[in-house]
């Protein structure tokens, strides 16, 4: 029997410590080098610069706050907001200590920087993703509002010449009670400016709470209900003009001949310019740009994926799954138990896009010896980079200046349209704003990951299984866009999270990944959810399998697999009470499925509930959720963040799969990559257990637990068990006479509602 | 040279009659608010007025716009039935990213000008058209009906987060 250091106590002892998402695998970083960037509450040397941009206020304690003579209050965000509603949480945790309201202060979009804005969780750089900025700004900000507070009364308490500690504050304002006296935070920012910073401060007690905890309106929505939110796309330079962009259908294939008579004959069109595999079309307006790009007669060269499509790719994951070799991520404690019923399954995950509803943009003016970009992105300081290779400056020489994003969901976490934008603006003097039609946005995604999933459980006389294996077969996000993170061994964590990591209580637990090379030019990346969001499809599927071949209930199933008091079994027993599990009977064709889980540190669990037609046609009728994400923040964001992602993860279960063909993707926009709409969305429901743990992740939880939920529900409806995602309606049918129909008016995979 | 009755204002556009309103808006006029999402009338997120219609400006060639008046997301606010979704949009706090949210705002307000007590079934109808990647249709569901009936419909937000 292996013991249990020959796993990698280090992975398992993260794991336990984090949680769960970008964030397992990143803390990893943290023992490879002895500088890890992280924010720090206090004034850093790297502060100056930062100070600088924002007109050397007379109070910037640290990279957070500024607040100027007139007692304007700015808080800088180093997370990008994205939807997530982290600008709002940010501001929270800041205005908490500092003592301000959410209506005094304004939020700015912050420089990039790892230095002033890296997260430990990620590996020290300027990163949102991996549902990590609360969790890793939790305790930072508060510390970094508290200094500013202390700073503040310190001055005050000065003028007056009082003790500090006889001084409180409130809404921008210092009162000094027993002399009635009051100074506002503008009155005192000069003075606090020059103030020593403190050793060490005190946080609040959480009872003492006036901000935290309440459903507080998000800082981001006056803006964003009037049109007046600035996204990257609406950037306005003087002197720009607008690039419509064509890249080689075929991934990794090339551009050969360009024919641009035609183009260049269009009034409004102003240049044409090439890179080694696209081509774009500048004009006086996009639309000047997007018709003239339709004008050119483009010669493509083929290249290595020319004959590539779906299917040889589903068979070539599924010989690695056979032949191997497979990383171990998780080593089996004991023996299995002679004897029991053997039960396996094999799964197949799509591709995923993407898809954030403004489609990739980017504006870039290149002048002699410097560079500035103007885009809504997850990595800052990776743009930053990558434009300062490309033009071959100086990392200073680089500004970027982030936008609100519309929508990332891992997108934005890629810096390929950028660097396509920079390599574009590098050959033309003027500002050019790059943007990538839908088509593009589709076509050139970095998509989720293709799966394929071996699971197998002997089930012991009681139905409880005896032993568990799981081997995951994929392709590698980590290994490519961060590899130093990938396991001494090679692992990719992500790959197996939520998989090792189960919240059921057994010990002959093996869980592999086998790494399969994707083909050149077909680049994987993070999509919401990122691991668990495959990997709780597999599992939680796995489960309800085991139960329905136990003949056991799938809560009561799932029940006696838990801990007592354990937190996943928390959030399972409060989604199944609110919905009424087992209470009464359902119509018929009508079931509900359960999926539960303990993703990026925090615990949910979905209970969906649909109707299937007899001829297949799929109704989601009523969606129950209960989280546990420790300590709420904003309980609106909560509810919000959960309603978001579990319909992000439906949509995708439901209608969308990326396929290949000729080495292209053949989707191109919303008619063949669907999202659901208003009139297919359920009631939803989301409950929260109350906690003082420290806050769990949010953005991703909902989307990484749908798929499950929604399968399972399917199953309970029909006797259906899928494998295979998005649903395909013939295999949802009542009779052979139904399939007839549907297979005559031509239905297909996704096409289920 | 096109001439268009923006927002009440006046405006002359000097671009080819086939260009959609969308790019009018956005690259000539500076109006950024009306967004571009797929370019095939497939998302809403271009939802524009004409003459208090919603419309998609990413397939109205500029040239079929006439004398209609052209109202946007910055002016909707002037109008009551924008006014009411605005404030009902802010009380549930419906904005996640907010990129569509300029069209559903638009198709919500054109629903309440022409049924002014929109089932669910309205609903629906109307706003079909408008996708949101983010998934903020329950919010969106309860703000149309608290704009319609100035009841509380779901969570309502605080503003002020330090108020005793």
């Amino acid at each position: 029997m292996p013991p249990d250091t020959d796993i990698d106590s280090g992975r398992r002892a993260v794991m336990k410590l984090a949680g769960g998402g970008l964030a397992v695998a990143f803390l990893w970083t943290a023992g490879l080098g002895p500088a890890v960037a992280q924010m720090n509450p206090r004034r850093q040397a790297a502060d100056e610069a930062a100070a600088a941009a924002d007109g050397n206020p007379p109070f910037a304690p640290n990279a957070f706050i500024r607040i100027d003579a007139d007692g304007s209050v700015r808080l800088v965000m180093p997370s990008a907001e994205m939807g997530q509603a982290i600008y709002t949480g940010i501001s929270m945790m800041l205005a908490e200590e500092l003592g301000v309201g959410l209506d005094q202060i304004k939020v700015e979009h912050s420089i990039a920087s790892d230095a002033l804005y890296g997260i430990a969780l990620l590996g020290g750089g300027q990163i949102t993703g991996g549902s990590t900025s609360t969790r890793g700004q939790w305790q930072s900000l508060r510390e970094a509002g508290a200094v500013a507070r202390e700073m503040l009364v310190a001055a005050a308490a000065a003028q007056w010449h009082v003790d500090p500690a006889s001084c409180s504050v409130a809404r921008g304002t210092i009162t000094h009670a027993a002399s009635g006296r009051t100074l506002g935070f503008g009155a005192v920012a000069e003075a606090a400016g020059k103030l020593p910073q403190p050793a060490t401060v005190t946080l609040k007690d959480p009872k003492d709470f006036t901000v935290i905890g309440k459903p507080l309106r998000r800082v981001d929505s006056p803006d964003k209900v009037n049109g007046g939110t600035q996204f990257g796309i609406d950037v306005k330079v003087p002197g720009m003009k607008y690039a419509a962009v064509r890249t080689s259908p075929e991934l990794a294939g090339t551009l050969g001949s360009v024919d641009d008579t035609k183009a260049r004959a269009i009034p409004g069109v102003i240049d044409v310019i090439k890179l080694d595999n696209a081509v774009a079309v500048v004009g006086e307006h996009y639309w000047a740009a997007h018709r003239g790009l339709d004008a050119l007669e483009i010669e493509w060269r083929k290249g290595v994926n020319a004959h590539l499509d779906t299917a040889t790719l589903v068979g070539a994951l599924q010989e690695s799954s056979r032949t191997g070799p497979a990383l171990v991520g998780r080593q089996p404690k004991g023996e299995a138990a002679a004897g029991g019923k053997a039960v396996e399954m094999t799964f197949v995950s799509p591709m995923l896009a993407h898809a954030p509803m403004e489609p990739l943009n980017a504006t870039v003016h290149v002048t002699p010896g410097k560079c500035e970009v103007w885009t809504g992105t997850q990595v800052p300081t990776r743009v930053q980079k990558e434009a300062a290779r490309i033009c071959g400056i100086p990392l200073e020489a680089v500004t970027v200046n982030n936008q609100y994003l519309g929508g990332g969901f891992g997108r934005r976490l890629e810096t390929d349209q950028v660097e396509q934008a920079v390599a574009f603006a590098k050959q033309v003097a003027y500002p050019l704003k790059v943007i990538w039609s839908r088509e593009e946005d589709i076509r050139h995604d970095r998509v989720r990951p293709l799966y394929f999933d071996r699971i197998s459980a002997t089930l012991g006389d009681d139905g409880k299984p005896t032993s568990w294996k799981h081997r995951i077969t994929s392709g590698t996000v980590l290994g490519r866009w961060l590899p130093a993170a990938m396991g001494k061994d090679g692992m990719d964590s992500d790959a197996i999270e939520s998989a090792a990591d189960l919240p059921y209580d057994m010990d002959n637990v093996l869980v592999e990944w086998v790494r399969h090379e994707m083909p050149p030019g077909l680049v994987v990346g993070w999509w919401r959810g990122v691991g668990p969001t495959h990997n709780l499809f597999i599992v939680e599927s796995f489960i309800d399998h085991l139960a329905q071949t136990a003949g056991k209930d799938p809560l009561a199933y799932r029940r006696s697999l838990m801990k007592p008091g354990s937190r996943p079994l928390g959030v399972l027993d409060l989604a199944a009470e609110k919905i009424g599990w087992g209470r009464q009977p359902l119509p018929a064709r009508v079931g509900r499925g359960i999926a539960v889980a303990s993703p990026f540190g925090s615990h949910v669990c979905a209970i969906v509930e649909v109707e299937v037609t007899a001829q297949g046609v799929l109704r989601l009728r009523r969606a129950v959720v209960a989280v546990d994400v420790g300590i709420a923040i904003n309980p609106s964001s909560i509810q919000a963040q959960v309603q978001g992602g579990l319909l992000f993860g439906l949509s995708a279960a439901m209608f969308n799969g990326i396929t290949l063909k000729d080495g292209m993707i053949e989707q191109s926009n919303f008619h063949d990559y669907r999202t659901l709409r208003i009139n297919e969305a359920p009631v939803m429901e989301v409950y929260t257990v109350n906690s003082s743990e420290s806050p769990g992740g949010l953005g991703e939880v909902g989307t990484a637990i749908a798929a499950p939920a929604l399968a399972n529900a399917i199953y309970a409806a029909t006797g259906v068990r899928l494998s295979e995602l998005p649903v395909t309606r013939t295999s949802l049918v009542e009779s052979a006479e139904a399939l007839k129909h549907v297979a005559e008016i031509g239905t297909g995979k996704g096409d289920v509602a | 040279m096109v001439t268009l009755r923006v927002n009440g204002e006046e405006r002359q556009a000097d671009v080819p009659p086939d260009m959609p309103l969308l790019w009018v808006l956005r690259d000539v006029i500076g109006l950024t608010g009306t967004k571009f999402g797929c370019g095939i009338a497939q998302c809403g997120a271009c939802t524009v007025h004409l003459d208090g219609q919603p419309v998609r400006s990413c397939q109205l060639p500029v040239s079929a716009v006439g004398d209609r008046a052209v109202t946007t997301i910055e002016a909707i606010g002037q109008t009551p039935e924008g006014a009411k979704v605005q404030q009902a949009w802010l009380a549930v706090d419906v904005v996640q990213c907010g990129y569509c949210q300029s069209g559903q705002i638009m198709s919500a307000t054109a629903l309440l000008a022409r049924t002014p007590n929109p089932t669910d079934q309205d609903i629906d109808t109307a706003m079909a058209g408008n996708i949101c990647r983010c998934g903020t249709y329950v919010r969106i569901r309860e703000a149309i009906k608290q704009a319609a009936t100035g009841q509380p419909q779901g969570l309502q937000v605080l503003v002020d987060g330090s108020a005793a």
